[in-house]
């Protein structure tokens, strides 16, 4: 039975996506990727609403004191094996916003990230490649055994 | 009398692109209040412009929102450019309206597309930002990015757009308009869409005034006011009038936005066709002083920002007010009564920009 959930983790892996505290344009780079256009569809990635659904993390955003406990909330609540993609400047490092009072800096404060997107905005193609390169870490983590860290 | 709960309603939430809680405190299956729980996404913004240089700043109130970066960056530089006395050069001008307006275009498609996916409309979805696409390939072939453009300047604008392109945006434009026939059909005509939308989320007239209702939400209303009528940037020379609905209800919000599609490729073409010759951009010498409040029309509705400088490279104060913070008393009136399995659609139908709203 985990091995058929494993399986369809990798060959059509779920995707949540999680604002944290991004400017938007983030978030609809990565709409724009579920579109036809773009269409992640056809590696099999499906965009969910429920973290229980879903494989990969999708982030964008700066972490902040407030969303942190939402974030990792949301983070907790997937079942392994997970990956976390950091979509933006934001997410992977603060960005702009990296001095401002209210912000931690990137996600990678709050949870474990396994893939890094750059772009201000990021680009769909730059975020499909994100995506795919998690879906390499889920292939790997499969294979490897590793349980979850935390 | 049925006992009350309280069931929130966010901040993750598959309808929401953004993180909000509104806590609806319910009745069965009838909201009879709201209470709003924002701050998720706040950043500090206001806070960040002080400690950056004035022309720094265009990148941070980008960044204000991704969706309508543009027009936090126009409404900024002509803040500063009031303060120091600086005229645009006409041809600017004309390139910051097609930008703006171009804006508007991907803001309302995309728009358009996620309340058919809030009312399960899936296919509906697809088009609206299959027909975006077309926008945001304009975007990119003029400024070299999507959505966060940076044309904007002090002065003027730093990248002009050629006669090859123009030909370019005009054809996008016409094939633009054809599937906006197609979509427009379903959205205004099909039955479901119709009993999804109409008379629900009901505002009336005295009521979005008396709440200060912005943008689209107050046009929908009845109330015939949009700030480009008062001619900033190039718009006293072009030819419009506000779109104006009466009935106040999602319906009459999303016949706003659609018909404001093709006001806005009308606005393109016309500005297009008076486009004058000559530089983009003036020189900028020296810091400004004082202090200014400057507006501009935004997709979602009016902005506002308040500017204090003190004549060197740091302001003392950038202050902004969003359409969205303007609507959301609005919103709270609005989902009262309503059903549960409406509060989606009533949340999109004031085209919530969060980001906006916290900074």
């Amino acid at each position: 039975m985990m091995g058929i959930l494993q399986t369809a983790a990798t060959k059509s892996p779920w995707i949540v996506h999680f604002d944290c505290g991004s400017c938007n344009g983030c978030d609809i780079e990565i709409l724009a990727c579920l579109t036809p256009l773009y269409d992640v569809e056809r590696f099999g990635v499906l965009n969910v609403g429920n973290p229980k659904h879903a494989d990969i993390l999708v982030v964008s955003g700066t972490a902040n004191y407030r969303n942190a406990r939402v974030l990792r909330n949301v983070y907790d609540q997937m079942p392994w094996p997970k990956a976390v993609v950091a979509v933006g400047a934001c997410a992977s490092t603060g960005g702009i916003f990296r001095n401002c009072y209210n912000t931690l800096g990137g996600v990678d404060k709050v949870i474990p990230v396994d893939v890094y997107v750059p772009g201000c905005a990021a680009k769909p193609e730059a975020i499909m490649e994100g995506v795919l390169q998690a879906v390499q870490v889920l292939e790997k983590r499969k294979e490897t055994g590793e349980t979850y860290a935390g | 009398m049925a006992k009350k709960t309280i069931l929130p309603f966010g901040p993750q939430h598959p309808v929401l692109p953004e993180p909000i809680q509104l806590q609806l405190v319910m009745e069965d299956e009838i909201v009879v209040e709201a209470i709003p729980a924002i701050g998720y996404v706040h950043r500090g913004l206001e806070k960040l412009t002080e400690t950056k240089a004035i022309a720094e700043n265009i990148f941070v109130v980008e960044r204000i929102c991704g969706i309508c970066s543009f027009m936090h960056a126009l409404c900024y530089c002509q803040g500063i450019e009031s303060l120091m006395n600086i005229t645009v050069p006409d041809r600017s001008r004309f390139l910051r309206v097609i930008w703006g307006e171009l804006h508007r275009l991907h803001s309302h498609h995309l728009w358009l597309g996620l309340l058919a996916d809030a009312f399960g409309f899936e296919s509906l979805f697809m088009q609206c930002w299959r027909n975006r696409e077309m926008v945001m390939d304009i975007m990119e072939m003029t400024a070299g990015s999507r959505v966060i453009i940076s044309t904007n300047a002090l002065g003027g604008v730093r990248r002009d757009i050629d006669s090859d392109q123009q030909k370019f945006i005009l054809n996008s434009l016409n094939k633009l308009q054809e599937e906006l026939d197609n979509i427009k059909r379903v959205f205004s005509d099909d039955y479901t869409v119709n009993k999804r939308l109409v008379d629900v989320a009901v505002i009336s007239k005295e009521d979005a005034h008396e709440l200060g209702a912005v943008g689209p939400v107050m046009r929908a209303s009845g109330l015939s006011f949009d700030y480009r009528t008062t001619g900033y940037a190039a718009y006293n020379e072009l030819d419009f009038e506000p779109i104006v609905e009466q009935s106040g209800d999602c319906y009459a919000r999303m016949m706003v936005r659609l018909r404001e599609c093709y006001q806005s490729i009308d606005i393109i073409r016309q500005a297009f066709a008076k486009l004058p010759e000559g530089p983009i951009a003036s020189p900028v010498k020296g810091f400004p002083s004082g202090e200014i409040a400057t507006r501009v029309e935004q997709p979602r509705g009016e902005v506002l920002y308040y500017i204090k400088a003190n004549g060197t490279n740091h302001l003392d104060r950038l202050r902004v007010r969003t359409p969205t913070f303007a609507n959301i008393p609005a919103l709270l009136k609005m989902v009262k009564g309503l059903t549960l399995a409406d509060i989606p659609i009533a949340i999109l139908s004031i085209d919530p920009c969060i980001s906006c709203t916290e900074r």
